[in-house]
């Protein structure tokens, strides 16, 4: 089990905060995760964004980062804080 | 060390002379303080809900602020991020930072912003006339997040 966060403009477009995906031995990078959600279509090309920002375990990372059973991602827009 | 995230509005003053109460070893105090401003990007702003990523948010805080400690010769640091709801003329985010000179407490100050600005999981949405707008990240803040990389 995998558990992915969304955020901001992100959470909003999906309509949905988070998840839990079962199938987290199809994925060996955050990019893999993504690439999974991308395949919905629709609304889920948000996250095909160029500045697209990720954490896992909340630590910001790149999209190659591994992810691993039991991991918390998140996926969010370019942060805008200060 | 002090990392606050709150609703909270703050006096940016008392802040200040925190930084030198109880230590007579602290010669410099910088501080930095953002405000809400009523205008972005051409248009009149009615305020912003301040979004962030509970837990995250911390972490990030406190690594930024460790690695300060870590490069300056720091005193004290002071890290306020206000979230939810903000007007115009309202602070949003106070960094202040003492040190026994002045060079150390302005860089280390100006470091704390820049990799705030960059890596710290918060997101504007402005009220615009033509209703709320996420507030885009801006090139500039990574650059000059860029000016403290070390090799």
């Amino acid at each position: 089990m995998i558990r992915v966060q969304y955020f901001a403009r992100y959470r909003e477009a999906l309509g949905l905060d988070g998840e839990q995906l079962s199938n987290s031995e199809d994925f060996s990078t955050l990019n893999d995760v993504r690439e999974f959600l991308l395949a919905r279509g629709g609304a889920w090309q948000v996250l095909a964004e160029q500045n697209l920002m990720c954490a896992r375990n909340q630590e910001l990372c790149s999209l190659d980062e591994a992810v691993a059973e039991g991991d918390e991602v998140a996926f969010f827009p370019t942060v805008t804080g200060g | 060390m002090s990392i606050r995230v709150q609703p909270d509005a703050f006096d940016p003053g008392d802040e200040l002379s925190r930084l030198h109460a109880q230590n007579l070893g602290v010669g410099a105090v910088v501080t930095f303080v953002g405000y809400v401003r009523d205008f972005n990007e051409g248009r009149d702003v009615g305020g912003m809900f301040l979004e962030h990523f509970p837990g995250m948010t911390e972490k990030a805080l406190a690594k930024i602020v460790d690695e300060a400690t870590q490069r300056w010769p720091l005193l004290k640091v002071e890290l306020i991020h206000r979230i939810g709801r903000l007007e115009p003329g309202e602070p949003i985010v106070f960094v202040g930072t003492s040190s026994a000179h002045r060079e150390a407490a302005f860089e280390a100050c100006a470091f704390i912003m820049d990799y705030l600005k960059t890596r710290a999981p918060f997101w504007k949405k402005e009220d615009t006339a033509d209703g709320p707008r996420w507030v885009e990240g801006r090139c500039s803040d990574q650059q000059a997040a860029q000016r403290w990389k070390q090799d």
